[in-house]
This record gives structure tokens, sequence and C-alpha cells, in this order.
């Protein structure tokens, strides 16, 4: 029982671990988005992508785009992460 | 597994059979209106209809059950409550305002896109999950139950839970009249009925929903108002892209069109005649500079003159008309010296501000090394501000208690952000179209031959014009420089500056009404869940039986509605600068305590009481000392950082004061580590 106890811990803290390692990685992902799109806007409007200068495209669309990308992510990897430890 | 799948397959053939129902109303409207129905009565229809289909659906969903009223039994599915969240976001100010502040400001507008999209990670990473996992009803729950204190959990949970109530109803509430105004404001534009009654109307229909119903019923009544507010949206634009530039998917298209608008702003930025304009604005502001600083010598004078003309007027017996607009002229002038010092500071102003060159669309942070320094730093600070702010407001993360389960919480934000872009990346390109339109089809006509809706929209309101136009030079063309239009009108007006029918015209109101509603109702039912369940229910009387709190919260939603409509209807500040402070309030007070809450174990009942309070006092200091409109002066700005986003000042305060403080009291008890582990525990 005891034994049992101190398992069920572990992989408790386990799960925790990988649970925050990808939250971190994934809030890097949103401030990088974030900030590099708003502080390098001068710079990056030289260069355009379909017709919009970049910052344009990147404040407008191409930033909330990738905010998407991070959210479908992170529900994916979080199901098989709880799946794994349940199982 | 299968009762859940039947049930959202009869919930997907419901929604199907009213958006087929809502295409053949339309369709029904646009063939009436070809057979000759006026105008106004196509208004009153579809005011008449949708507020009628959302008092319906809260009839059908009324319940007295206590998990149905606060939670909606925990039931809906993820793409549904994602829908829902969207409509209870997309408010007002997303619907009507936004696409005009973005034609205004060009690329520094678009903060408003990444900082109202991107705020939706911080929920679904660091807040929704756990408070799924809690699952109780409100966001005070969560904090009093986590910073209950170590000697009494049952007790110490009082001062914190108090502090949270008041964080959410001073957030929610000037966002619920910002709202509720803008119900009052469309009421009366497309109804021609008056304002308070246009408020009361719209009150009406959100009270019989959200009273019946509580959750239950707004989150159905949300995703019918969702589908309209899509429908109306896209219409529009994707009529103008497809006039543009023969591509109906204006997302897509407007990168085609940005390019050539840039070169239109450049050749109406060497136009000799717009420079006439704007030179004929400066003398104008050096003339009030003049007056202003020889007041009030100069008041006494122009107050003699006025009379002096009105009594020749007079004398030589002129026509009626004369007399009166020199009576109205006299009447309208200044009544005091220090009137005029205020009035003519304005008008001033103003004049310099039109005197301004144009600005350009794509171009960020336009002007000088130093201004645009101070814009970049800005566009940060409020991209951070609106972000940390939408992942603390209440009546969102409220919604993260209604789905069956945790890994349902995430995949409802994901599907909330995706529903929510369907309408924030066509902003943009509605903005770009419409500015396209104006500076290539507006500009350059001849005064007599202005389209129809110009003469509408100039017309509309009188004492405020939303929009104005007039031949300041004499030359009998239109300058771009003598075009002034509010935010607040451009997606109002899309349909018609397109040259579509009067239907979609209402079609466009009924979807800003219901961007408003919606919210409206989210918002209400957080203000009265928090009164209702964490006053009464858990300050004031723990042993009242669930029939009895459900009565209560409704009987306090029907008070603080009507509050809300009292306070709209005094018609304070413009719609954007209301929500925004709201955004900088929530982030400063309930996000560093939320997040904290769930990822760091270490922080306290004292850390969090002093870290809410610090991060509220400091943005209200911050937004009093230096906001014009409340009285503040923006001399006393830090590092030129504007009020509206006195958050960046406050959630580091917030954060340090809890870290701080926490440290320096004892750890809290081994009640709330477990509570912490049991949140970041997997489901079973």
């Amino acid at each position: 029982m005891k034994n049992h106890h101190t398992m069920d811990k572990l992989t408790r803290q386990h799960h925790w671990q990988r649970a925050r390692r990808l939250t971190a990685l994934l809030l890097a992902l949103w401030l990088t988005t974030g900030f590099c799109a708003a502080f390098f806007a001068r710079e990056l409007a030289g260069l355009s992508v379909f017709g919009w200068p970049l910052s344009f495209y990147l404040a407008a669309q191409g930033a909330s785009l990738v905010y998407l990308a991070i959210l479908a992510f992170y529900a994916w990897r979080m199901r098989k992460l709880d799946r794994e430890f349940r199982a | 597994m299968k009762p859940q799948r039947t049930y959202f397959q009869r919930l997907r053939y419901y929604y199907s059979l009213f958006t087929g129902g809502f295409a053949c109303f339309l369709i029904a409207l646009a063939a009436l209106e070809q057979e000759g129905m006026p105008r106004v009565w196509i208004g009153y229809l579809f005011m008449f209809a949708t507020i009628v289909l959302y008092a319906l659906i809260g009839v059908i969903s009324r319940t007295s059950n206590v998990l149905e009223y606060y939670v909606a039994g925990r039931r809906v599915p993820a793409m549904f409550n994602g829908m829902a969240t969207a409509a209870d976001w997309i408010s007002a100010a997303s619907f009507i305002s936004l696409a005009g502040g973005l034609y205004l400001h060009g690329f520094d507008g678009l903060a408003y896109i990444m900082g109202w999209t991107g705020g939706y990670c911080l929920v679904a990473l660091l807040i929704a999950p756990y408070l799924r996992k809690f699952a109780q009803y409100t966001i005070p729950d969560f904090l009093a139950e986590r910073y209950g204190g170590a000697e009494n959990a049952e007790h110490g949970g009082r001062a914190v839970r108090i502090l949270a109530v008041i964080a959410t109803i001073t957030v929610s509430f000037t966002y619920v009249v910002a709202q509720i105004y803008a119900v009052g404001l469309i009421a009366s534009r497309f109804t021609g009925v008056d304002f308070s009654v246009g408020i009361f109307l719209g009150l009406a229909s959100i009270l019989v929903c959200s009273f019946l119903g509580g959750m239950r019923a707004i989150t159905w009544t949300q995703v019918a108002q969702y589908i309209i507010i899509l429908v109306a949206f896209l219409i529009p634009a994707m009529w103008l892209s497809a006039k543009h530039s023969d591509n109906p998917i204006p997302q897509v298209a407007y990168g085609k069109l940005l390019p050539k608008l840039s070169a239109r702003e450049h050749v109406l930025q060497e136009d000799p005649k717009e420079a006439e304009v704007r030179a004929i604005y400066r003398q104008r502001a050096a003339d009030y500079e003049a007056r202003l600083k020889t007041l009030p010598a100069s008041w006494e004078a122009g107050r003699i003159d006025l009379q002096r003309k009105l009594d020749s007027v007079k004398a030589r017996n002129a026509s009626l008309l004369e007399i009166r607009s020199a009576e109205r002229e006299l009447v309208a002038y200044p009544k005091s010296a220090d009137d005029a010092e205020r009035a003519w500071t304005d008008a001033r102003e103003q004049y310099l501000q039109r005197a301004e060159p144009i600005t350009p669309h794509a171009t960020p942070y336009p002007g000088d090394k130093a201004t645009s320094d101070i814009k970049r730093n800005n566009f940060l600070a409020l991209v951070f501000c609106l972000m940390l702010g939408t992942a603390a407001l209440p009546h969102i993360l409220m919604r993260s208690y209604t789905t069956p389960s945790v890994h349902d919480t995430r995949v409802s934000v994901f599907w909330t952000l995706f529903f929510i872009l369907l309408i924030y990346l066509t902003i943009p390109a509605l903005a770009v179209l419409v500015k396209y339109d104006i500076y290539s089809a507006l500009v350059g006509t001849d005064y007599n031959h202005l389209p129809n809706w110009v003469s509408y929209w100039t017309n509309v309101d009188k004492l405020n014009p939303l929009f104005s136009i007039n031949d300041v030079n004499h030359d009998g063309v239109v300058q771009l420089a003598e075009i002034t239009i509010d935010a607040d009108v451009l997606v109002l007006a899309t349909p018609e500056i397109a040259g579509l029918p009067y239907v979609i015209s209402g079609l466009v109101a009924a979807g800003g009404l219901a961007a408003a509603l919606s919210t409206a109702d989210g918002l209400l039912l957080a203000i009265s869940n928090a009164l209702s369940h964490d006053v009464y229910y858990k300050l004031v009387d723990r042993s009242a039986s669930t029939q009895k709190r459900v009565t209560i919260s409704k009987l306090l939603l029907l008070a603080v509605a009507f509050i809300a409509a009292y306070a709209a209807s005094t018609k304070p500040g413009d719609i954007l600068s209301l929500v925004g402070a709201a955004f900088s309030l929530a982030g400063s007070t309930l996000f560093p305590a939320l997040v904290l809450g769930v990822f760091w174990k270490r922080a306290n009942h004292q850390g969090a009481i002093a870290g809410m309070a610090a991060g509220f006092l400091v943005c209200i200091y911050y937004m009093l000392h230096t906001s014009p409109v409340l009285g503040g002066s923006a001399a006393g700005q830090w590092f030129h950082i504007a009020p509206i986003s006195a958050g960046i000042f406050g959630v580091p305060a917030g954060v340090l004061t809890i870290a701080v403080v926490s440290l320096l009291t004892p750890a809290p008890g081994r009640q709330t580590a477990a509570l912490v582990d049991y949140i970041r525990a997997p489901e079973q």
C-alpha cells in the first residue's frame, strides 16, 4: 500500500514536471512571437509577404495564427500526457 | 461517450436549423425591400425578431437548478462552449469600434488584434484547465479556497474573497456599462427610438434571457448570437473585397490592396489642394492660439462682436433665418472666460490634429526617432495589458467551469480563439478595404455628386457628428483632409459604402446588437454570481437552500442590470476607453493571484491580499494621475506610457508584492498544498 502510494506520488510529480516544461516552452514561443512582431516592426516593414509588409502581416494575422497553433498543440500534447499517466 | 455524442449532434442539428431559418429571414426581407418596404420597418423587424429570438431561447432553457444556473450543468461540448465564449468576448467595442480604430490609427491600432488574441494563450496555458479541475462556480471561489489562510481555512478566505469580488465587480461593471451604452446607440440609430428607450429595450432582452436560465440560457443564446455576429460581419467585408480585388475572401485579398493604398496615400500627401486645406486648419489653430493668449479681453470682445452683429441684423430687418443664426451663434458662445479657455483649447487641438500629414496605414510607429520609440513602447505595453487583462476577465474565465472535462476546457479555449479569429482576421482587412474605397472613390468627388450614404451619416447625430465633410477651401471637390470620420461609424456604414441593399445595414446593426447583448449577458451574470454566490451564500448565509440561492441571484441580476442601464443612460466616456481601463484593472488585480495560485505553492494568504490590493491601487493611481478624462494630466506619465496601459505597472507590482509578502510570512498549510496538488494532477 505504502509502495503504491509513493509510486502514485512520483508519477504525479513526473506528470506535473512535463506539463510545466510544455507550458514554459509554449509560453516562450508566445512571448517571442508577440514581442518580436511588435519590437522589430520597423525593421521588418521592408520585407514583404504576398503583398503585405511583413510587420503588418504579423501583427494583423501572423501572430494570431501562431497563438491558435499554440492552443491546438497544447490541447493535443496535454491529452497525450494525461492519457500516458492514467494508463 | 454515446449520449455525449448524440447531445452534440442534436445541438448541431438545432443550430443548423437556426442558421437556415436566419438565411430565409434575410432573403425574405431582401425581397420585401425590393417590393418597396420602408427602411424604418426593416430596422424594426431586425430589432424585434432578434430580441424575440433571444428571449425565446431564454424561456426554453429556463432553470432553477443551481448547477444549471451557475455553470450550465457542466456539459457544454467544447466547440459550442468555444462559440459561446467567442460571443461573450466579441463586445460592442470589437464589433463596432475596432475596425474604425484601425482605419484611424493604421498599424498602431493592431495592438488590439494582437493583445486580444494572444491573451487566450495565457488563459489556456496558465488558468482555465486548473479552474476546471477545481470545479467550483466563480473566480472568487478559487482565490478564497487557494488563499484560505493556515489557521482557519473556512474563515481565512473571507478577506481574499471580498477583494476578489470587488475586483470582479469593478472590472465587469465598467465593461457592462459600455455594452449597454452601445445597445442604446445602435437601437436609437436604426429604429429612431430615443436613446434611453433603446437601452431599456435591449435590457429587456438581456433580462428575459439571463434572468430565467442563468448560464445555461446565456450559453445557448450566445451560440445563436455568434452566428448572427459572424454573418453580419463577413457579408459586407466579402462584398467590398470582391468589389476591389475580385477575390471574395477579404483576409487574403487585402494583401494586394495594401500597396495600392500606400501609393494612394503618397499621391494625396503630395497633392497641393490637400496642403491648402491643411494650411487653413493651421491658420484656424493659430487664430485660437492668439485669442487664448489675450484672454479674458478676447472673450469679452468676441461676445460684444456677436451682440453687435445680432443688433445690426435686427436693425436692417434681415430675414428670420439670418436673425436666428445670429442668435444661435450668441447662445453657443462660451458663457465665461474659463469656458472660453476650455472650448478654444479643444478647438485649437482639433485643428492642429487635422492639420497633421496623412498617417501611412501600413507603416509601424510613424514619426521621428523619439516619437517612434514612444509609440513602439506604448504598443508593447498595450499588447501586454490587453493579454493579461484577457486572461483575468471573470466573465471569460467563468466559462472554463462549464465544459464536461479538463481536456474539453483546453479544446474549448482553442475553439474560442478559432471563432474569434474568424472575425478578428477580417477586421484589419475591412479597415483597409473601406479606407481604400474612401481614398480612391470619395476623395476627388464633386460636392454636388456626393454618394447617398454621406448625406445620411452626416445627419444621424447633429450634436456629435459621426461623419462630417465640409468644403473648407471652397473648391467644390472633396479633399481627404475635409473628411472627419468617427471610429464608431465605420462598420455600421460599411454596407452603404459598399453599395449593398439596406437589409444588410439592418443585419449589421443586428450583429452589433448581438455583440453588445451577448457580452452584457455574460458580464451581468459574472457580477450577480459574485454577489449572490460569493457574498450572500459564502459570507452571509451558509445555510441558504439552493432554491433560495438561485432566487437571490436572479433578483440581484435584475438590480445590477438596472443600475448598469442607468449608468449607461448618462452617456459616460467613449466605448473603447472604458473597456480599455477594465483590462488593465483586471490584469493588475486578478492575474498575479490566479497564476501564482497554481504555479507557486509558497504563495499564501497574506501575499494574495497584499498583492491584489497593490496591483489594484497602482493601476488606479496611474490612471487617475495621467488620464485627462479622470482629472490627471499627461505630464505625469512614467516612460510616456498612456493611462490605458496602466497594467504595465500594476501587474509587476502585484506579482512582486505577492512574492515578497508571501516569503516574509509563514508558508501556507498542508490543506492548501493538497489543493494545489489536486488541481495540477491529471483527471482520473
